[in-house]
């Protein structure tokens, strides 16, 4: 498997990272070298091997259906570029 | 079901010939849970904005979601009350795209191991025809929050209260042919949620809301491409989004043209879909097991213990009508649609070991007692008369005490006053009349005013049915039918033993 330049442009534009055309090469390549590595990865026989999920043997903690916390408006939206009234705002988005 | 014969009624006419309309439906059900999926922020509607909105719903880093065992339950059970099968392990996954109302960046949601597999559910359609409508999966996953775009020209306002939610979404098999299968399927599902208490069902507070797939093709032939038409939210709408979108479709392909395999909005205000363009790119959402949470394993004695806690539902529901009170199947899917329904149904019908009239009940729950609480805004929950009122009633009627149209004039009174049945018709005196003395009397005295009547109802029998009227009229509706008509066809010289 391999990645051209226009792959790396469109993952980059998915996951909101400003890249530069003339970075793209260089990203391709870094990339290819990774996918390569992992492809060697396909080598090792896991035909009877359970995935690993977790580095310890575990099951999923629950928790029960209580209401815990709230009323944190002040605090969530402290560190946002723009809040009034209780809400986040943001630069419209609308369909 | 795929290949179902398709049906003349439910084909589309185009200008090249005719149209099969292929649906399948994503159904979110919010669970109705106290406390959100994977944290304690309270999912109460209408709070003030981003008040039940803990750290974890609002993405700080650093933060890990805890599965809330409640939810998972849930899950399960709503699985089981569509017949599916229940994966003991299930894998949640992230959905990766970018929008202000998902602070992660991406949903906690289900992709390759869902919670519950393959079910199905039944429609009961009009004329006695059932559809089968097959479940592809049902998994768990977060809901997103809410933007507001009204508040200002230039900028959107987000509350993220739902953030965090936990949705069942409920994906169908491309199985249904036509709006209105499409339309019971939702029902019908809301009502098996509703039963089983998993989600309220409440449409317009958003605890349910559909994806529409719509495609179309030739009757029988191969699927044509779909579009999804996102977040309809009332049974209503969803029947006008298939209806336009259909239509749009066939204009398409009719023209030579080709469907483009995209999300479109369907907006109520002037009934159309359009495309959501923003949203073709986001297709792309990477899934991959969320690192944060391992996979879900659950124990089968769990599932069995659920599985032992189910409520009657609405199928077996309406057969043990049917079968115990021999019930048409009309009356019985009318009866079985809301669960307070039929249990009051059974409360008028059954007391203790006597049983009343079914079908007589059955028609005051479904046509009187239906009809008054439409016109009044009353909910069968928040009925002023309640099933012991009415079975008194019932029974008042049954043993001949008042006529069935006084009957209606009793209950109207009950349930505007709240006054029980007996008490209207001893203080009111609406006994029935069945004393052929005293209805004799009221015959006579019509005959004695009318008697050129009397001559033209001797040589047309026909006409006999105004005087029952009269005789009803002077007696205040309170004489006996039956009675009436006997001795007046007896007077009339109508009847054999004349």
């Amino acid at each position: 498997m391999s990645v051209d330049q226009n792959t790396v442009r469109h993952i980059a534009r998915l996951a909101r990272i400003a890249v530069r055309e003339d970075e793209l090469p260089a990203l391709a390549g870094e990339l290819n070298t990774i996918l390569d590595w992992v492809e060697q990865l396909g080598e090792v026989d896991t035909k009877d091997i359970e995935p690993m999920t977790s580095a310890v043997a575990m099951s999923m903690k629950m928790r029960d259906d209580v209401v815990t916390t709230g009323n944190l408006q002040k605090e969530v939206t402290a560190n946002a570029p723009g809040a009034e009234d209780g809400f986040y705002v943001v630069p419209k988005v609308v369909e | 079901m795929q290949n179902r014969e398709p049906r003349k009624e439910d084909l589309i006419k185009g200008a090249t010939g005719d149209w099969e309309i292929v649906l399948g439906l994503e159904v979110h059900a919010q669970v109705t849970s106290k406390s959100k999926l994977f944290s304690g922020a309270s999912t109460e509607f209408g709070a003030e904005p981003n008040t039940q909105v803990s750290l974890v719903d609002a993405a700080m880093p650093g933060m890990l979601p805890v599965i809330n065992r409640y939810c998972v339950e849930q899950a399960v059970k709503t699985g089981l009350g569509l017949k599916a099968q229940i994966n003991l392990r299930s894998v949640f996954d992230r959905k990766n795209y970018f929008y202000p109302d998902l602070p992660q960046g991406y949903q906690i949601s289900q992709f390759k191991n869902p919670i519950v597999g393959e079910g199905v559910v039944l429609l009961d359609m009009p004329g006695g025809r059932t559809v089968t409508v097959g479940i592809e999966r049902l998994h768990l996953e977060q809901d997103a929050g809410k933007s507001l775009h009204d508040q200002s020209p230039t900028m959107s306002h987000v509350d993220l209260n739902r953030s965090g939610v936990a949705l069942m979404e409920i994906v169908s098999k491309p199985d249904m042919r036509s709006a209105e299968e499409a339309r019971a399927y939702v029902t019908k599902l809301r009502t098996i949620l509703r039963y089983l208490g998993t989600c309220d069902g409440n449409m317009e507070e958003g605890s349910l809301r559909a994806d529409v797939n719509v495609s179309v093709r030739r009757p029988g032939g191969p699927l044509g491409t779909r579009c999804e038409m996102t977040n309809v939210n009332s049974i209503r709408f969803i029947g006008q989004a298939i209806e336009y979108e259909a239509r749009r479709q066939i204009e398409i392909l009719e023209e030579g043209g080709k469907i483009a395999q995209e999300t479109r909005l369907f907006d109520p205000k002037d009934g159309e879909t359009r495309s959501m363009r923003s949203k073709e790119e986001a297709h792309d959402y990477r899934y991959f097991p969320d690192p944060d949470l391992l996979p879900l394993v659950l124990a089968q004695a769990d599932v069995d213990r659920i599985a032992a806690s189910l409520p009657e539902l609405p199928d077996e529901k309406k057969a043990r009508l049917m079968s115990d009170y021999a019930l048409s199947a009309y009356d019985a899917t009318v009866l079985v649609g809301e669960k307070a329904t039929a249990d009051y149904y059974e409360a008028v019908v059954k007391d203790g070991s006597k049983t009343r009239d079914p079908k007589l009940a059955a028609n005051w729950v479904t046509v009187e007692l239906f009809g008054m609480l439409n016109r009044e805004g009353h909910s069968i929950e928040t009925s002023p008369v309640s099933a012991k009122q009415l079975a008194e009633l019932v029974d008042l009627i049954s043993d001949g005490t008042i006529s069935g149209r006084i009957a209606k004039q009793i209950f109207d009174s009950m349930y505007k006053t709240g006054r029980s049945a007996s008490e209207i018709v001893e203080k009111d005196g609406l006994r029935q009349v069945t004393d052929s003395g005293a209805i004799e009397a009221a015959i006579d005295a019509v005959m004695a005013a009318n008697p050129d009547k009397v001559e033209q109802a001797k040589a047309k029998p026909a006409l006999a049915a105004w005087f029952v009227g009269q005789v009803m009229k002077s007696t205040s509706g309170k004489a006996n039918p039956q009675v009436v008509n006997e001795i007046l066809a007896r007077k009339l010289g109508l009847s054999s033993e004349g």
